[in-house]
């Protein structure tokens, strides 16, 4: 019989990936500052038609290269977003912090000699970085810097909740960890559980703009940030998108989490705790999918069906771990 | 059921028209058809939806039957009021319950009754030719205009080169095109498999088992009903035709973190087994790890757990060996491996002798003076038993790790012991030898005839949900006249089906790309500007 002695921890490494920890929420929090500026007192200004963003109803357009008369009819109205180059600043400084968090994985990686996502702090991390990172490319692809107010909010907190609460030195797997199911599997989730939080916190944005804009249009002011939202009808579109994309993903990490349940356990699905709200989660999502295509529930409704699925997505990840007992236990 | 050939472009149809009309006086038949859609609506299946994930919520609250029956005992234990209501609901059973059934069974038929007709309408729509060109194009929700010097017949035959990917049809002085069958094929895929995935998993459920079971090192197991701990078959499985293979347990190896605050956690387990698949084939081997289970006839096995199991000899008053073997001891947690165990010795020649003993693998004394084990490891071995002497009990069923002392003395109580050390029991009834230990693995053996059914079902829903949700159905259509100035006059218009509001981007390229060919064409010809259009604003910059 052998007993081996763990990995040795690289020690640098370890203290570097703590470090980044700290400078990653600093940067956020001062991006956060910045953002909710630009919400609060930024112009309002017209949005760039993109992908997600109609041109304006009935809007005739001259395209550059002569001669071809266009028109556009789209049932929305046009896109506008509270804008200043305080948020330009602030999503510099939300790119450092992005920066900082992927070298805090990387190090953190390097420091305990595997994956770096094995426990409950590392999870949250790294589901910040999705977040983030789902937040710069929704900058870049959607103009929807004006998110950043939004979606550092949880970020924040999360990051908070791991570094206070969940905190573990980098060190060894337990065995049933062992498999190259693992990082395919939790890959998957957690990258699509930033993916939800995007989407679940645009959501949520959505809900104040489309009461803004029921307010505006019984004829009320409606002051702040609420007041100077983006069009109801473009969040729910991003909201939308981000669903889009995490759904199948969350699909896919199910189905690989029950081979590795298959190959550790001898079932690929036992109801256990874990698995229960993996599936719940699943099919709010879908029912959320299918209020979109059924008359009457669109909006607010499926918009609620939406949040209540990334509220699953979090009970899942915090109440499972620490209230119910269960073979997913790595608390 | 309508299909999704509504002409706005924005897609709520989905489902039938919702239910609520309710029939009046219609009779039997009547009722029958209405209960029919309505159980078949997109509003139904929304609603079942929840049901399924709100039902399954007591299933992650309450401990289940399925997962822990240790557990549910537990729970019975302590609360003696309410578990047997909760009990009477299905609660420790939500899965298999039959309020649980009725959800997932209506859910079933609701998705069968709504796919099945819908996969019969799209698999004519798949085939069907573009539909014919609306008179009004100007109402679509993307329309360009220009004019050329090609020919309209020109026009047209050029649209086919533009427009990729997209099924096209003349009509006239217009060409049709639809492209992005693949959304509804994709629709209609995932729900069959999700019905696909439901079947084989009710299939495996009744058709196979799973056993649990014990082996220490250097023992056998064959892969009969007499040889399993605990069986738990599905309902149609015949338990006396068991795959026939046989396994041996040749050596187990558990490695622990020694150092640091994860000292004690396990590291790695390892089983070396040899096993045959049936009587007279060859024997081969397989290293059994956590991850990695041995696949033997359609049988999985998969390592579980593992324990020691102290060696004892144990000598009656003449001095004759009369029980020499390797105990199973049950450990009570895994952070020291602290196990329990019970040696029962009924044929010693005289008087039936029973020991009550603890395995400390790594034992050492703690601040009080207890002895307490510190390491899962087997750093330093001991034993500390109690003898027992008297009437076993050995006629009734009993479990072997409980000694039943009703009916026995107590003999006294060892000093600890080490590997090696024998004590002398106390009024001449003998000796007991600690003479070592093994470790053993408890292993769980599992056949389930649904698992590549079922991964291959999950596969296809996950390729027909990347369809349904990525593929953008869109139509275009070209009409091209002749103008009153002699020009061709060429209206594109253009319809997206989904929501992406990135469709009218493309609309617009395959208009200049369509320009752009006609003006390559007619260069040799004269260009006369056209007029620039009145009251033209930039939409946009793109
Ligand atoms: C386990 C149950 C089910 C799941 C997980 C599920 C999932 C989905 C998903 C993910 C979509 C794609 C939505 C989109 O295009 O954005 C969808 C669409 C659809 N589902 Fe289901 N579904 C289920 C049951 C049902 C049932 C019972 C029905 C019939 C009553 C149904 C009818 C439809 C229809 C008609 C669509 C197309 C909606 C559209 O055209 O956009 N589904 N479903």
């Amino acid at each position: 019989m052998t007993y081996t002695l763990a990995g040795p921890v690289d020690e640098t490494m370890a203290s570097a990936s703590d470090t980044l920890i700290i400078a990653m929420i600093v940067a956020y929090a001062a991006a956060l500052f910045l953002f909710a500026i630009e919400a609060a007192y930024g112009r309002r200004t017209r949005l760039r038609a993109g992908r997600l963003m109609p041109v304006g109803a009935g809007a005739v357009e001259n395209a550059d290269d002569g001669d071809i008369e266009v028109e556009v009819r789209t049932s929305e109205g046009t896109a506008q977003a509270s804008q200043s180059v305080l948020g330009r600043i602030a999503l510099g400084v939300t790119a450092l912090g992005f920066a900082f968090s992927v070298a805090q994985v990387v190090t953190r990686g390097l420091a305990a000699g595997r994956w770096p996502w094995g426990n409950m702090f590392e999870f949250v991390v790294a589901m910040c970085l999705v977040a983030v990172g789902a937040l710069l490319y929704a900058s870049w692809r959607y103009q929807a810097r004006f998110l950043g107010a939004f979606v550092l909010v949880p970020v924040l907190l999360l990051l908070g909740i791991g570094v206070r609460w969940l905190y573990v030195d980098p060190g060894p797997l337990i065995p049933a960890l062992h498999s190259y199911w693992v990082p395919i599997h939790v890959t998957a989730v957690i990258i699509a559980g930033g993916a939800f939080m995007v989407s679940g916190v645009t959501g949520v944005t959505y809900l104040v703009a489309h009461r803004a804009e029921a307010r505006r249009a019984l004829g009320e002011k409606v002051a702040g940030i609420a007041g100077r939202l983006p069009s109801s009808e473009l969040l729910d579109r991003i909201s939308h998108r981000f669903i889009l994309f995490a759904f199948p993903l969350w699909t896919f990490g199910v189905i690989a989490g029950s081979i590795w349940a298959d190959e550790a356990w001898g079932r690929f699905w036992g109801w256990d705790p874990k698995e229960v709200w993996s599936f719940i989660s699943w099919v709010v999502y879908a029912a959320y999918l299918h209020a979109r295509a059924t008359g009457g529930w669109r909006g607010p409704k499926a918009t609620w069906i939406n949040v209540i699925g990334f509220l699953t997505v979090m009970f899942n990840f915090f109440a499972v771990n620490y209230m119910f007992s269960g073979l997913h236990s790595y608390a | 059921m309508t299909t999704t050939t509504s002409e706005n472009s924005e897609n709520t149809s989905g489902g039938q028209q919702p239910p609520g009309n309710r029939p009046k006086g219609l009779g039997a038949i009547g009722w029958a058809r209405w209960v029919w859609r309505t159980l078949t609506s997109m509003r139904t299946a929304l609603i079942l939806l929840f049901l399924l994930a709100l039902g399954a919520i007591p299933g992650s609250i309450l401990p289940q039957n399925v997962v822990s029956v240790d557990e549910v005992n537990a729970y019975f234990r302590e609360n003696p009021e309410l578990a047997p209501w909760l009990d009477r609901l299905y609660l420790f059973d939500v899965f298999s319950s039959p309020w649980y059934g009725a959800i997932y069974l209506l859910l079933f038929v609701s998705l069968a009754g709504c796919v099945l007709p819908r996969a019969l309408v799209h698999a004519k729509a798949v085939r069907a030719r573009p539909v014919p060109t609306p008179r009004n194009l100007g109402r679509m929700p993307y329309v360009a205009r220009f004019s050329t010097d090609a020919s309209p017949e020109t026009a047209l035959e050029r649209v086919g080169g533009v427009l990729r990917g997209y099924r096209t049809e003349r009509y006239g002085d217009s060409v049709s095109a639809e492209t992005g069958y693949l959304r509804e094929v994709g629709n209609v895929l995932f729900h069959l498999a999700l019905l696909a995935l439901l079947l084989a998993l009710a299939a495996g459920a009744f058709f196979g088992y799973r056993g649990n079971m014990l082996i220490v090192e250097g023992d056998g197991f064959a892969n009969t009903l007499p040889s399993y701990d605990a069986v738990y078959p599905g309902h149609w499985t015949d338990t006396d035709q068991f795959e026939p293979f046989t396994m041996h347990l040749d050596s187990f190896e558990a490695s622990f973190i020694e150092e640091g605050d994860l000292r004690g956690q396990a590291e790695s387990y390892v089983a070396e087994v040899t096993y045959t698949e049936a009587p007279g084939e060859p024997e081969r081997q397989h290293r059994l790890e956590v991850n990695h289970p041995l696949s033997v006839d359609g049988v999985q096995v998969y390592l579980l757990g593992h324990g020691y199991a102290p060696e004892f000899e144990v000598r009656n008053a003449d001095g004759d060996v009369v029980f020499d073997q390797a105990v199973p001891f049950l450990h009570r947690e895994t952070r020291s491996y602290t196990s329990d165990g019970v040696i029962k010795v009924p044929d010693t020649g005289g008087e039936e002798i029973g020991f009550v003993g603890v395995f400390l693998p790594t034992a050492a004394e703690d601040a009080e003076g207890e002895l307490t084990s510190t390491f899962p490891g087997p750093e330093n071995p001991a034993v500390t038993l109690e003898a027992y002497r008297g009437d076993l009990g050995m006629s009734e069923p009993q479990s072997v790790y409980q000694l039943r002392t009703t009916g026995m003395e107590e003999l006294g109580e060892s000093p600890v012991m080490a590997v090696g050390d024998t004590w002398e029991l106390p009024e001449e009834a003998g000796s007991v030898t600690f003479k070592g230990y093994k470790q053993y693995a408890t292993l769980q053996s599992n056949r389930d005839g649904a698992r590549l059914p079922a991964l291959g079902a999950a596969t296809t829903a996950v390729a027909g949900l990347l369809l349904t949700l990525f593929v953008r159905p869109r139509r275009v259509w070209v009409r091209a006249t002749r103008g009153a100035d002699g020009r061709t006059r060429v209206e594109l218009a253009g319809l997206g089906k989904t929501e992406a509001a990135g469709d009218n981007s493309e609309f617009h390229e395959i208009t200049k790309q369509l320009a752009g060919r006609l003006r390559s064409e007619s260069d040799d010809n004269p260009r006369t500007p056209s007029d620039p259009p009145e009251s033209t604003t930039r939409g946009s910059d793109r």
